[in-house]
Order: C-alpha cells, then sequence, then structure tokens
C-alpha cells in the first residue's frame, strides 16, 4: 500500500482546526438477540447461534427483545439523553451477503434517545463537554469470511463465507455532534472519549466493552477546516478502530494526512477509511456520499417503542453514579495528586481501591499495594490484577502492617500466600510462621554486634551523621531475615550508638 | 356412502364426532375428487403424501377417547404463501421452487394441533400479486365455475379447491382483498380478519402492514369455525393482537338460527358501488340490501370521500414494503441460485437470480416500491400514500358511527376471462377496489356470495366489513344474511355450480 504523504502535526494544526465526530457502536451483553430467541453468542461454530429470523427465512418475523430496550434506555439517561416517549425501528435497505434480508433494522429518524453530553476529561486535566445526537438501537449484521486471497480481504479472494452467528446482535450506536475546538488535544479528546464511553457502559453492565473483540467499535469522522475559513471541510469516517490506542493514532494520522493533501491544493474525498493497526495507517474504502439511499421507511413489522414513564424512572433510579462524578469524588476523598490519580485510572483498579479503602485501609497504602506488587504479579501472571486477591484481603493485609504485625517484606510474601489460596492474610502469616521480631533482646543483640563489625560508621552516627545508619540497619535487616521492623531497629541503633 | 366431499366442515364435524364417518373416508374422497378434476382446475401446486397417515392418527386418537376440536379430522388445503415444515412453500414463485422451509407459520401449526389434515398447498399469485392467479410461476388457476375464466386471486386456488369441492376448508392470505375477491368471483366465503387478529409468523411477506390471514370456506359457518382455530396472539408476531376473541361458530349459529337483523344498522357505503360495477352485480346487491331491510336491518347511506384515493394510496404502500420485504431473495441462504455465465461477483449471482427467478408483475411492483421510497420521492409518494391511510381510517371511523356494519359488493365485475387483462395491469389493480380500503385501515371484512349475475350465470359477493376488532359482527350479520338469501332462493349459491368433467 503507497504510504501517504503526512504534514507535521503542529504544522497541521496551524494552518487547520481539526472538526470530530464519533459514531461508537456498542455490543449489548443480553441473554439473547435483538429480533430473536437465538443466543447472543458471537463466536463457535458458524452459523450455530441462528433462528429463521436472523437468516431473514421468508415468513419469519422480529420480536424487540425488552432487555436490549432497558439497556438502550439505562445508557440513552447515563448519556444524559432525553428518552423518547415513543421511538420506531426502520429498515435500512441494501443489499450485501451479510445481511440476511437485505435490510438492517435500525432506529433511523425517532431514536430512543436523544440530546445528552457526556463529560471527558483528558490526561491532562483538560474537561471537554462532547455533545451526543442521538443513541439508537439497531442489530449487527453476520460476518464474512474471505477465502482465497492473499490478504484475507475481497480482493482477490476466491469465495467467501457467511457466519450469521452475529447477525441480529443487538447494538446501540451513540453518535455526537460536531466536535470542534479540541485542536491539539484532538486525538487524547479522541481517545478519551470511547474510554468514557467503555466506562460509562462497562458501570451499566450491558456490554463486554471489549474492543479487541468488537464490543465497542469506534467510528471515527475528521475533516480540516481552514483556518480563519469559517467552511468545514470534506470529512472521512475512518472504521476498524480496535483499540484505544488505534483511536487516538487514526485521529493523528488522518489529521496529518489530510493537512498534507489540502496544503496542495488537493481536496479530500468523503468516503470511508480502514485503520490498519499493524502499519498504522488508513486506507481508501468505500466512497460515501451524503446522496446513499438507504430507502429508509418504518419497519411494519414492529409497534413502536413506548417506555412507560415509570420504568424510565426506576431506570434512572438504578443507574451506577456518572464515571465523571465518582471520579472527581474519589479523587478529593483520596487526596492523590494528579500523576497518582492517572495512574490508578490507567491500571483500571479504581474500583478494587475504592473497595479497599471502604474496609479500612489508608488510600495511599490502597494505592501502593494495588498498582504496585499485585499489579506487578498480575502482569507476571498476564491476568487481571482484581482477579487474583479481594480487596477485604488486601485491606486486612494493610491493616497487618499499620499495626507493626507484618513488615512490607513480610506482607508481600503473605501477599503470595492470599494469592496461591492458602487463606486470609491472618491465616497465611500463621501458617507461614511469618512473625515480626518485637523482642528488643533479640534486636539489640544484632546491632551490637553490627555496630562492632562497622567501627567506622559508629563514629559517623556519634559524629552526628544519622543517614550512615542506614548500612547498620541493613546489615540488622538481613540478620534477622526481614522479621524485624525496620523502624524500630533505626530507634535502637540510633539509641545504642549513644552509648 | 354419500359424497363426502359435498359436505360442509360443520356436517362433516358432526360425523366424526359421532363417528359415523371416519377422517380417513373423508380426508381419501378429497384426494380423489383433487385426482378427478384439479388437472383442469390447478388449485393445487402440491398434494400432501402425508395427508392419510394424519387422517389416521387423528381418527386413532378419536378411538382413544382423547378429547378433540370440532374440526379434527376435516381436511383443508393451505395456500401456497404459508410455510409448512414437510411441503414445500413457494408463493407462487420460480425463485423459490422446491424450497421446504424448516418451519410451520403459526396458523399451520395451529391447524395441526387442532388436528386438521393438511391436503396439500394451493395455487397463488406470485408472492400474492395479482388478482387473478395468473401470475402464478407453475400456470393459473381455472374458475370452476366456467374453466375459461379467473378464479379471483391472489388466492385463487384457495377459493377454487372449496368451490370445486376439493377442500371444505382453505387458508388464504388477503393484502387488497386476495381472500374476498376470489370468494366473490367463485361464489365461495371469504373473511380477512382485524389486521393483528391471526399471526402472520410464516406468512412470505407480501406487504406487512397490509397481510392478513383468513378462512376460505363454502359457508359463514365454516369460516367461523376456521377463524377460531386460527386466531389469537402470537408473541412471534409483534402486530399480533392480545385481545380475547369470542366464539365466532357461536356468533355465526346464532346468527343464522335467528335471521333477524333487528336494530343493526347496515351502512352502504357510496363510494363502493354505482356506474363502474357490471350491472348483475348492482342487481344482486339490490336484492341483498332488500332482504336485509327486510330482516329489519336499518339501512343507511354512508360516504367515504378518501376511497377514491385508496387504489393510488395502496399501490405505492404495497410495492414500498414488497420492494424490502422482496430483498431477502438473493440465492444466498435459501432457494433458487442462478451463476452467471463466466462466474462473477456474489452482486452479479444476486441480480442473475432475482432476473431469472422473479415473474414480471414482481419486478413490476419491486421497481415501483424501490422508487416510491427513493431519497427525494419518498414524501411525495410514501409518506402522501401513508396521510391517504389515515384519511381512509378516519372515513370508517365516521361510518362505524352511523353504522354497525357497511356493505358493498365485494368485487365489481364477475370473473373475467383468463388473459383479459393481464396485458393490462391497471385494469387488474381496479379489480381490488371494493377490498382495498379495508386492508388500508386494518379492519375486518368478509366475502360471501350474493347470487348470480342474470346477464353471464355467475357468481356474485358481497362484502360486509366490521370495525377493527368486531370481527364477531361480520359472523353474526353474515351468516343471518346467508341463511336468508338461501331461503329466499331455496338452494346455497354453490349448489348451482356446473358439475365438473371428471378424469378417470
Amino acid at each position: 500500500m503507497a504510504k501517504a504523504e503526512l504534514m507535521d502535526f503542529d504544522k497541521a494544526l496551524e494552518l487547520f482546526e481539526p472538526v470530530l465526530g464519533f459514531e461508537v457502536h456498542v455490543e449489548l451483553n443480553t441473554r439473547t438477540k435483538m429480533f430473536s430467541d437465538a443466543p447472543n453468542f458471537f463466536g463457535g461454530e458458524p452459523n450455530t447461534n441462528i433462528t429463521p429470523v436472523d437468516l431473514g427465512l421468508p415468513g419469519s418475523l422480529p420480536v424487540v427483545n425488552e432487555q436490549a430496550i432497558r439497556y438502550s434506555i439505562s445508557l440513552g439517561l447515563a448519556l444524559g439523553c432525553e428518552i423518547a416517549p415513543s421511538s420506531r425501528f426502520a429498515r435500512k435497505n441494501y443489499f450485501y451477503p451479510d445481511l440476511a434480508k437485505n435490510y438492517q433494522i435500525s432506529q433511523y429518524d425517532e431514536p430512543i434517545a436523544h440530546d445528552g453530553n457526556v463529560e471527558v476529561e483528558l490526561p491532562n486535566g483538560k474537561v471537554f463537554q462532547v455533545s451526543i445526537e442521538r443513541a439508537h438501537m439497531e442489530e449487527d449484521a453476520g460476518k464474512l469470511t474471505h477465502v482465497g486471497g492473499a490478504t484475507g480481504r475481497i480482493q482477490g479472494a476466491e469465495y467467501s463465507l457467511v457466519d450469521y452467528n452475529r447477525a441480529g446482535v443487538p447494538l446501540v450506536e451513540i453518535v455526537t455532534n460536531m466536535i470542534s475546538g479540541a485542536e491539539h488535544d484532538a486525538p487524547e479528546l479522541a481517545k478519551a472519549y470511547v474510554s468514557t464511553i467503555r466506562d460509562i457502559v462497562v458501570s451499566l453492565g450491558i456490554s463486554d466493552a471489549k474492543m479487541e473483540r468488537g464490543n465497542l467499535r469506534c467510528d471515527a469522522n475528521i475533516s480540516l477546516s481552514p483556518r480563519g475559513s469559517g467552511k468545514l471541510g470534506t470529512r472521512t469516517e475512518t472504521k476498524n478502530v480496535n483499540s484505544l490506542r488505534s483511536v487516538e493514532r487514526a485521529i493523528r494520522y488522518e489529521i496529518q494526512r489530510q493537512a498534507a493533501i489540502l496544503a496542495k491544493g488537493g481536496t479530500i474525498t468523503q468516503e470511508t477509511r480502514h485503520w490498519h493497526e499493524d502499519t498504522g495507517v488508513t486506507s481508501a474504502g468505500r466512497p460515501k456520499s451524503d446522496a446513499d439511499d438507504y430507502r429508509y421507511f418504518p419497519e411494519p413489522d414492529l409497534l413502536p417503542v413506548e417506555p412507560s414513564e415509570a420504568l424510565i424512572a426506576e431506570l434512572r433510579a438504578a443507574l451506577p453514579e456518572a464515571p465523571a462524578i465518582r471520579r472527581r469524588r474519589l479523587k478529593e476523598a483520596w487526596a492523590f495528586t494528579d500523576l497518582e490519580f492517572q495512574d490508578v485510572q490507567n491500571s483500571g483498579l479504581v474500583t478494587e481501591i475504592e473497595l479497599t479503602v471502604a474496609a479500612g485501609a489508608a488510600p495511599a497504602q490502597a494505592r501502593k499495594w494495588w498498582t504496585g506488587e499485585i499489579a506487578r504479579l498480575a502482569n507476571l501472571a498476564s491476568v487481571d490484577a482484581s482477579s487474583l486477591v479481594s480487596p477485604l484481603h488486601v485491606s486486612e493485609l494493610v491493616a497487618m502492617i499499620d499495626n507493626g504485625e507484618l513488615t512490607d517484606r513480610l506482607a508481600r510474601q503473605v501477599l503470595e500466600g492470599v494469592i496461591a489460596g492458602e487463606g486470609s492474610p491472618a491465616e497465611v502469616t500463621k501458617s507461614r510462621g511469618l512473625v515480626v521480631v518485637s523482642d528488643d533482646g533479640a534486636l539489640i543483640a544484632a546491632i551490637d554486634e553490627a555496630l562492632a563489625a562497622q567501627p567506622d560508621v559508629l563514629e559517623k552516627i556519634r559524629d552526628g551523621k544519622v543517614q550512615a545508619a542506614g548500612a547498620v540497619i541493613g546489615a540488622v535487616m538481613k540478620a534477622m531475615k526481614g522479621t524485624a521492623d525496620a523502624a524500630r531497629v533505626r530507634e535502637l541503633v540510633l539509641e545504642r550508638a549513644q552509648q | 356412502m354419500a359424497d363426502l366431499t359435498r359436505l360442509t366442515a360443520a356436517e362433516l364435524s358432526q360425523k366424526l364426532q359421532a363417528r359415523e364417518i371416519s377422517s380417513v373416508d373423508v380426508t381419501r374422497a378429497h384426494l380423489d375428487r383433487i385426482a378427478a378434476v384439479d388437472g383442469d382446475i390447478h388449485a393445487f401446486l402440491h398434494v400432501s403424501s402425508a395427508a392419510l397417515a394424519t387422517a389416521a392418527d387423528v381418527d386413532t386418537r378419536r378411538g382413544d377417547g382423547e378429547k378433540l376440536g370440532p374440526l379434527a379430522g376435516v381436511p383443508i388445503a393451505i395456500k401456497d404463501v404459508l410455510c409448512t415444515f414437510d411441503m414445500p412453500s413457494t408463493a407462487g414463485s420460480k425463485i423459490l421452487e422446491g424450497w421446504v422451509p424448516p418451519y410451520d407459520a403459526t396458523v399451520v401449526r395451529k391447524l395441526r394441533e387442532a388436528h386438521l389434515v393438511p391436503l396439500g398447498k394451493t395455487n397463488m399469485d406470485e408472492f400474492a400479486m395479482g388478482s387473478s392467479t395468473e401470475h402464478s410461476a407453475f400456470g393459473p388457476t381455472h374458475n370452476p365455475w366456467d374453466l375459461d375464466r379467473i378464479p379471483g386471486g391472489s388466492g385463487g386456488g384457495s377459493a377454487a379447491a372449496v368451490a370445486a369441492y376439493e377442500a371444505p376448508l382453505a387458508l388464504g392470505s388477503d393484502t387488497g382483498g386476495s381472500i374476498r375477491q376470489p370468494a366473490a368471483v367463485t361464489g365461495s366465503v371469504g373473511v380477512k380478519p382485524t389486521y393483528g387478529g391471526v399471526s402472520r409468523y410464516g406468512a412470505i411477506a407480501l406487504a406487512s402492514s397490509l397481510d392478513q390471514v383468513g378462512p376460505v370456506t363454502r359457508t359463514v359457518l365454516d369460516a367461523a369455525l376456521l377463524h377460531d382455530v386460527i386466531g389469537g396472539y402470537d408473541p412471534r408476531d409483534s402486530t399480533s393482537l392480545k385481545d380475547p376473541w369470542p366464539s365466532f361458530a357461536d356468533a355465526a349459529r346464532t346468527g343464522a338460527r335467528d335471521r333477524s337483523l333487528k336494530g343493526v344498522r347496515v351502512g352502504v357505503v357510496k363510494q363502493l358501488n354505482g356506474d363502474g360495477f357490471q350491472v348483475g352485480v348492482r342487481d344482486r346487491f339490490a336484492e341483498s340490501l332488500e332482504v336485509l331491510a327486510a330482516a329489519g336491518a336499518e339501512i343507511v347511506e354512508v360516504s367515504a370521500p378518501n376511497f377514491e384515493y385508496a387504489i393510488a394510496a395502496y399501490y405505492l404502500i404495497l410495492p414500498a414494503e414488497a420492494s424490502s420485504n422482496l430483498a431477502k431473495f438473493d440465492s444466498v441462504r435459501f432457494g433458487l441460485r442462478v451463476n452467471p455465465k463466466g462466474g462473477g461477483t456474489v452482486e452479479d449471482v444476486m441480480a442473475a437470480t432475482r432476473e431469472a427467478g422473479f415473474g414480471p408483475e414482481v419486478k413490476r411492483r419491486i421497481i415501483l416500491g424501490t422508487y416510491a421510497l427513493s431519497a427525494g420521492y419518498y414524501d411525495a409518494y410514501y409518506g402522501s400514500a401513508q396521510k391517504v391511510r389515515t384519511l381512509i381510517q378516519r372515513d370508517f371511523d365516521a361510518a362505524f358511527e352511523r353504522a354497525d356494519v357497511l356493505i358493498s359488493p365485494a368485487a365489481p365485475t364477475t370473473a373475467f376471462k383468463l388473459g383479459e387483462k393481464l396485458e393490462d395491469p391497471l385494469a387488474m389493480y381496479l379489480n381490488d377496489v371494493t377490498t382495498i380500503p379495508a386492508n388500508l385501515a386494518g379492519i375486518p371484512g368478509m366475502g360471501l356470495p350474493m347470487g348470480l349475475a342474470p346477464e353471464d350465470g355467475l357468481p356474485t359477493g358481497i362484502q360486509l366489513m366490521a370495525p377493527a376488532r368486531a370481527d364477531v359482527r361480520l359472523y353474526s350479520v353474515g351468516a343471518a344474511l346467508e341463511a336468508l338469501l338461501e331461503d329466499r332462493w331455496g338452494h346455497t349459491l354453490i349448489s348451482q355450480a356446473p358439475e365438473l368433467a371428471v378424469a378417470r
């Protein structure tokens, strides 16, 4: 693939203002599909999770999944949207072999949720308000596999196979209004926006939200407006952006690519573009024009969706705290620095830390253990940190350190035991015989021995160079095999040196 | 033994329950009749090989003392638009030739659960597009009253089957008159229920917002008995009504017994009668009005000014929905596949398949519908048509404030000759002028015999219409009218049909 010419990012931003827009598709994790009672499970043997409805067999009819309606309303509410008292499905007509009926049932001019707002915070602390145009329900299409070509793409393939297991999987598509003013932050904002949507759907529990599995898919629209022109540029729509990092890279790439073309007097083609994760470039896809004619009309096989006010109120009352509000609340309560809090957020362990603090641990300790040792062990084992140990056990561990029963070093051994399933921290401490030596007699003997072995250090301490004590403390801790309380050793070293 | 094919379903039911006859006897009689006359009629596209076994099973159950429904053991013909898991379901189209669905339509499942005996699948205009059954990809059906004439459409097969005594009962589907118009021209009875009264699941869709499955029979009581079996809520059809329905058979029996229409306000729709109608149709309609009035009905004239636009609106809405409903016939998952010479892309295969698999009327309507839904034309065509639909519903609302049921001829003429209107689609479309408004409004309608037109000796039909959900009125008034007319004539209409030549 010919590599497109790119303009330096800063230069591009000098000449043009980027205007963004996002369409995020969220796969709902309902038990059955959007319009049939087939299991909502994509994967496994091709064409096994299907019914006549998913195959669009003659005579079959769709029936709306009530759970998908509830999930969509919850999502709409979490996006600050108004919920339409009556919304309708429509048919979007186009021929494609992954589309069983050759029309997609989707909401068109009457979406279930509209006019919302999402607060998006960037890592640098800037907060953007992203305005939501609509969130609407639709069904997913099947999946094509192109066989016989070198690239696995349709070009050059001998034939294609269709798996309809995904056909009819419930989706909500969240569409933003145009976002301008992001400027240099545009790529970061794109990433942060998608991340925020992910946080919201995860907090609602309505989607598995794994981008790499396609549970969450982002189409990024971008156009460049020449500075001072007051005119919108022609947009491209980049698809296949399968990770948060890709969202950021794809936006940056498109800004640089479009700027290079425009600066040379060229024009941008309105088209979909395909993001290539491996090479980090986008390539031209299908030309797209506003004149694409899908011959939408109201789906006559379905009645309007008319949720009762009581249902909307019930779902509103059940909404979890908005991620942005929760973030602000926790940041204040925990008194972390921006950097510390970002660390916590990036670790994805906010909930674990919150639960650990709720169980009695100091926020700093909870953060230290979760983002430190536990994250390290999880990383080694390639598992989620949250799956290793419970917040309750971490809180217990921290409490044992606080009251001197464990040193940090002993606590790490206890943690290993807890993770290995040997029991609670107290049980592991007991069964492994890991007890802090608090008997001053044994410590004093070890200290005297160490001081005698390092007379020069003793001199320095007596001359007031207190930091020299470190060498003696280290020797004592080593002699005690880590079972000593370092703070107490330090006190005793200073005391003995003066005698 | 008397010819069992001449008995009504109600009579067969009585004799089966009294164990005077067996279902095997009845079924064999009808299979024999099909073998004898269907070479001329061509009502059937497929005759079931399982019918006798099904009948024997019902007889065994009855012998074992199992409690069975009133129509258990009675044979029935099924319009080929309905999915049957054990018989091909083609909707009269080459594109579905030989296709056996993996499931039963809900109405077919209900028939089986009520132990009726499916005899086979009946001919129809391709995808129910037509008023003559001439648009079937498998050749036309002939009217038992005159083999050179059309049996109506799209459900000419079902109507001809009951009129020719090949089946006592049949199922049809009615999108703009496909049950009622064939009933009118074959001297039989057909009912289009309230939209949502009978499940559409497994009925191969023509126009989803207009389609409704209903009974095709020789008497009003038989239609009621069948409606009682197939009606009711179906969770697989979102447009299905949850209403509880009264017994239509009880209403029909009461209507026929009392023969009284005292206090019933019968509205004559001004726009559905007049100069454009065949003179014999108008005469017979006047006779029915006399009979109704004599039985105590209050005859009022009602006006429905927007009916004038009904055909135009219908021929925008129907093709629009049909163009989308028929998009699934693309060769990818089922049905015909035509590979173009030298291979090609999936689009090439789809195009070649649809070119070869669809007949001219289907193509005409797909093109019309695609055009009507196109950006820039939607508001002018589909949008306006939907507004007309609302106006027609309002006309009905106003009419039903003054009348309990509305009446009109069920078709403007008697059966026309095969081939007469085939080259003139507009003339064919106009044949549904009386029946289309009920589909646009979703209200129930019944077609039943009102006598022979003196000028050609062919049957004419009257249409009764009731407000949505008031199907029961069709059966009480319809059964009364049927009985009163037969009293006046001294015989049933169908008994006047010429005897068919029997193949040996």
